[in-house]
C-alpha cells in the first residue's frame, strides 16, 4: 500500500472514532474532543520540533503551557487598578531589582580577574541584592494580596483583546526556554531531561504561590473570550429565530456555535503552523537540523554550531507549545494553576509524539488527535469492561465494587501500554518519518 | 544555655528532618546510579516502582494487621517489608524480561531507553492506582515517638524540646545497614565486583567472562530492595501517596547527578547536599537566631529565604551549579 494512501486511511480512522463519538454520545462531546485535539496536536508539533528534528529531550511541556496561560490571565485580563496602586510599582522595582541583582553577578563574574575576589564579588552581590529585593517586594505583595482578596487580590492583566495573548504566550514560553536552554543545553540529553523536568516544577510552583501574579490556587476565572457567551446567543432573538428555522434548539445551537467556532480558530492556527513546519523541514534549515541529530560531531566537523541550532529549536519549540497553552487558557475560560500534572501535560504529549511518528509533523498531529480520543475515552471504556466482567458477581461484592473504583485509573494504564506496543512494533510511528 | 536550646532547636527542626529526608533520598538515588551504571539509562519509572513496593507493603502490613501480627511499638510494615521486596523484585524481573531485554539485545540508544521507561512510569503509575487508589493510605502503627518534647523538656530544662519520630529513627539505621550492605556486597562478593566490572567497561567484562543477563539480573534485584525501602521508609515518614512518588523524580534524580551518576557513593553525599539544602532554605531560621544573636540584633521577619512550597526550586539550583560547576558531579561520574 502506498504511504499516501496508508495515511489517508489512518486520518480517516481517526475522523470516523470522533465522528462516531458524536453520534453515540453527543455532538458537543465529539467537539469537544476535537477542540482539545487541535490544540494538543499543536503541542506535538511542538515537541516534534524539539525531538524529531533536533533529537532534544524536553520533558518540561508542562512549563511551557501553563506560562501560556499565564501570558492569556496577563493580556487579557483587566487591570486591578486599586492593586496597581497599593503595590504595583513595588512589585515592579522589585523585579528589576532582581534582575539587576542577577545581571550584576553575572557581569561581576565575567568582567572581573579570575581568583577568589570574583567569587566573593558575586557572592556578595547575590546575598545583597536578595535581601533587598525581599525587602521591597513582600510589603508590595502583600499590599497587592490585600486589595479584595476574595475576587482579586492580583495586579491583573492589560485589557488587551485575548487573541493577543496567543502569541504573548508563545514569547512568554520562548524567553523561559532561553534562560534555561542556555544553562542546560550544552549538557548530555539526560541532563537537560532533568533540567528541563525541574524547570516545569518550578514554573508550576510559581504559579502556584505568587498570588500577586496568578492569584495561586485560587485561579483566574472569568478570562474574555473570543467568541461570544453561549447566554448571551440565547437571550439574542435573530439567533434564536435563525438557528430556530433549522429546527435546533437554542442551548444546544449556541453551544455547538461557540465550538464550532473555537474549532475553526484553532484549526486555522494548526494549518498556518503545520505549512511554516513543513517549509522549515524542507528548507536546509531542517536538513541541517536532521544532520545534527543525527550526527552531531559531522555537522559540528561541517561547521555548523551545534549548540546555537540547539538553541534555537528549543526556544521555537517550547514557543509553540507557549502558544498551545494561551488557546488552551482561552478555550477553558481560566487559569488553574492547581491542574497542571507532569503525565498529563509533559508525558502524554510525549506518548502522542512517539505513537504518531517522531520527526513526521503529520504523525505528530495524528498521534495528537488518536491519543487524546482514547484519554477522554478509556475511562467509558474501562467503566464498561469492569461493569461486563463483574457482572457475574454477586451483588454488593467488594471486588466488584474495587474493580468498578478502579476503572477511572484505566487511563495511565493504557496510555502505558500503548507506548510501549509502539515502541515495540512499530518504533518509528504510525506515519514515519520520511 | 542558650547556644544549646539554639542547637536543639536547630537539630529538631532541621538536622534530624534533614537526616531521615536524606537517607531516604540516598536511598533512591542510589537505585537510579546503579540502573545507570549498569543498565545506562535514566529510570523515568523510580519513583513510580518506589511506590509500587511501598504500596505492595502496605498491602501486607494490612494483612499482616487483620491477622493480628504486630511488632511490638515498631511499625508493622518492617515485618511487611520482605514481602513488599519480593512482589517488587517480580514485577521488575518481569518488565525486564517483557520490555527491557529486548532493547538490550538490539543495543538501542540509551534516550530510546529512557522513553520505554516513560512507558513503564505510566504502567505502574496505572497500576498503583489501580490497586490501592489514588488518595493517601495510613499505614504507620507502633510508638510514634522515641524521644517526645515534652519528656525532653522535663528532663533536660532546657526550653527547647526535642522530638524524635519513631519514622525518623528507622530511617536513619535501616538506611545505615542497607548501605553498609550494599557496599560490603558490591566489594567483596564475586556478583558485587562482576557489577562493577561491568558497568567501568563492559567489553572487558564480557571479555573476562561475565555473564551480563546475571548482572542485569541482580542490579534489578538490588533496586527493587532499595526502592521499595526507601519507598516504604518515605511512606511511613510522610504518608503514602501515589503522586507524591512521583514528584520525588526531581530530587532523586538531583541527588544522583549532584554525587556523579553512576557513582554509589556520589548517591550518598547527593542525597545529604540536597536534603540539607532543601530543609535548611525553606526553614524559618527565626526560632534559632533569637538564641544565638544578643536581643539587640534580634530578627523580626521569619528570616525564611524561600517557601516551602518551592523546595524543588532548591533541589533544581543545585542540581544546575553544580552541572555547570562540575559536569561530573561531585564525585566523578559516568558518561554513557
Amino acid at each position: 500500500m502506498d504511504a499516501r494512501l496508508k495515511n489517508t486511511l489512518l486520518f480517516a480512522v481517526v475522523a470516523a472514532l470522533i465522528i462516531y463519538t458524536g453520534y453515540a454520545q453527543s455532538a458537543n462531546a465529539a467537539l469537544q474532543i476535537v477542540n482539545m485535539g487541535l490544540i494538543s496536536a499543536i503541542m506535538a508539533i511542538g515537541v516534534n520540533m524539539q525531538w524529531g528534528f533536533a533529537g532534544l529531550f524536553n520533558v518540561g511541556v508542562m512549563g511551557f503551557v501553563a506560562l501560556g496561560g499565564l501570558g492569556a490571565v496577563l493580556i487579557a485580563m483587566p487591570p486591578v487598578t486599586d492593586a496597581w496602586t497599593a503595590g504595583g510599582r513595588g512589585v515592579l522595582l522589585a523585579l528589576l531589582l532582581g534582575a539587576a541583582t542577577v545581571a550584576g553577578a553575572v557581569m561581576a563574574a565575567t568582567r572581573l580577574p579570575k581568583g577568589r575576589m570574583r567569587t566573593l564579588m558575586v557572592l556578595a552581590i547575590l546575598v545583597g541584592g536578595f535581601f533587598i529585593y525581599r525587602a521591597v517586594f513582600d510589603p508590595a505583595v502583600e499590599a497587592v494580596e490585600k486589595v479584595n482578596p476574595a475576587l482579586e487580590g492580583y495586579l491583573g492583566g492589560l485589557g488587551l483583546p485575548v487573541l493577543v495573548a496567543w502569541p504573548v504566550g508563545g514569547l512568554l514560553a520562548a524567553g523561559a526556554a532561553w534562560l534555561i536552554g542556555k544553562t542546560a543545553l550544552g549538557l548530555r540529553s539526560d541532563y537537560l531531561a532533568i533540567a528541563t523536568l525541574g524547570i516545569a516544577e518550578i514554573i508550576i510552583a510559581v504559579l502556584k504561590n505568587e498570588d500577586w501574579l496568578s492569584r495561586g490556587v485560587k485561579n483566574v476565572v472569568g478570562i474574555p473570550r473570543p467568541l461570544p457567551y453561549e447566554i448571551d446567543l440565547q437571550n439574542d432573538p435573530t439567533f434564536v429565530e435563525r438557528w430556530g428555522a433549522w429546527g435546533l434548539d437554542p442551548v444546544l445551537a449556541s453551544t455547538l456555535y461557540v465550538k464550532i467556532g473555537y474549532m475553526i480558530l484553532f484549526a486555522v492556527i494548526l494549518i498556518i503552523l503545520m505549512w511554516m513546519v513543513e517549509k522549515s523541514l524542507k528548507s536546509p534549515w531542517g536538513r541541517m537540523m536532521r544532520a545534527i541529530r543525527d550526527n552531531e560531531d559531522a555537522a559540528e566537523a561541517m561547521g555548523k554550531d551545534v549548540t546555537r541550532r540547539h538553541l534555537q529549536v528549543f526556544v521555537l519549540g517550547s514557543a509553540i507549545c507557549g502558544l498551545a497553552g494561551a488557546m488552551m487558557t482561552t478555550l477553558d475560560g481560566q487559569l488553574t494553576p492547581g491542574t497542571y500534572q507532569p503525565l498529563r501535560f509533559t508525558f502524554l504529549i510525549w506518548v502522542m509524539v512517539v505513537v504518531g511518528g517522531s520527526g513526521n509533523n503529520f504523525g505528530a498531529v495524528l498521534g495528537a488527535f488518536l491519543i487524546w480520543f482514547l484519554w477522554v475515552q478509556v475511562e467509558p471504556m474501562g467503566l464498561w469492561f469492569m461493569s461486563t466482567i463483574t457482572s457475574w458477581m454477586p451483588e454488593g461484592s467488594p471486588v466488584a465494587a474495587h474493580l468498578l473504583d478502579s476503572a477511572a485509573q484505566m487511563r495511565l494504564l493504557t496510555m502505558g501500554v500503548v507506548l510501549i506496543l509502539v515502541l515495540r512494533f512499530s518504533p518509528r510511528g504510525l506515519i514515519p518519518e520520511r | 544555655m542558650d547556644f544549646l536550646n539554639a542547637f536543639i532547636a536547630l537539630s529538631n527542626f532541621v538536622l534530624i528532618p534533614a537526616i531521615s529526608y536524606g537517607s531516604q533520598l540516598a536511598l533512591g538515588a542510589l537505585g537510579v546510579t546503579l540502573i545507570y551504571g549498569i543498565l545506562r539509562f535514566s529510570n523515568f519509572a523510580h519513583g513510580d516502582t518506589m511506590a509500587f513496593g511501598a504500596m505492595s507493603t502496605i498491602l501486607f502490613t494490612w494483612l499482616f494487621q487483620s491477622w493480628g501480627i504486630s511488632f511490638g511499638v515498631l511499625p508493622t510494615a518492617l515485618l511487611a517489608l520482605p514481602f513488599g521486596i519480593a512482589c517488587t523484585i517480580g514485577l521488575l524481573l518481569a518488565t525486564d524480561r517483557v520490555v527491557y531485554r529486548f532493547y538490550r539485545a538490539q543495543k538501542v540508544k540509551p534516550v530510546i531507553l529512557v522513553i520505554v521507561a516513560m512507558g513503564i512510569m505510566f504502567i505502574y503509575n496505572g497500576l498503583v492506582r489501580f490497586i490501592v487508589g489514588p488518595g493517601d493510605q495510613r499505614f504507620f502503627d507502633g510508638a510514634r515517638f522515641i524521644i517526645k518534647a515534652r519528656d525532653f523538656k522535663a528532663a533536660t530544662g532546657l526550653s527547647e524540646g526535642l522530638s524524635f519520630k519513631t519514622t525518623q529513627g528507622i530511617t536513619i539505621v535501616t538506611a545505615i545497614i542497607v548501605v553498609a550492605a550494599l557496599f560490603w556486597f558490591l566489594n567483596r562478593t564475586r556478583t558485587g565486583k562482576s557489577m562493577r566490572a561491568y558497568s567501568d567497561n563492559e567489553d572487558l567484562a564480557l571479555l573476562s567472562g561475565i555473564n551480563p543477563e546475571r548482572v542485569v539480573l541482580y542490579t534489578w534485584m538490588i533496586v527493587a530492595g532499595l526502592a521499595t525501602i526507601a519507598g516504604v521508609l518515605y511512606g511511613l515518614d510522610k504518608g503514602f501517596k501515589p503522586f507524591t512518588y512521583f514528584q520525588l523524580l526531581l530530587p532523586i534524580f538531583a541527588s544522583a547527578i549532584v554525587g556523579g551518576l553512576g557513582n554509589p557513593l556520589g548517591a550518598i553525599a547527593g542525597g545529604f547536599v540536597i536534603a540539607f539544602s532543601e530543609v535548611g532554605i525553606t526553614y524559618a531560621w527565626k526560632k534559632v537566631a533569637t538564641y544565638v544573636l544578643p536581643e539587640s540584633m534580634a530578627p523580626d521577619s521569619l528570616l525564611q529565604l524561600l517557601s516551602t512550597d518551592y523546595k524543588f526550586a532548591v533541589s533544581f539550583v543545585i542540581l544546575l551549579i553544580v552541572l555547570l560547576f562540575r559536569p561530573t558531579g561531585i564525585f566523578q561520574g559516568k558518561a554513557v
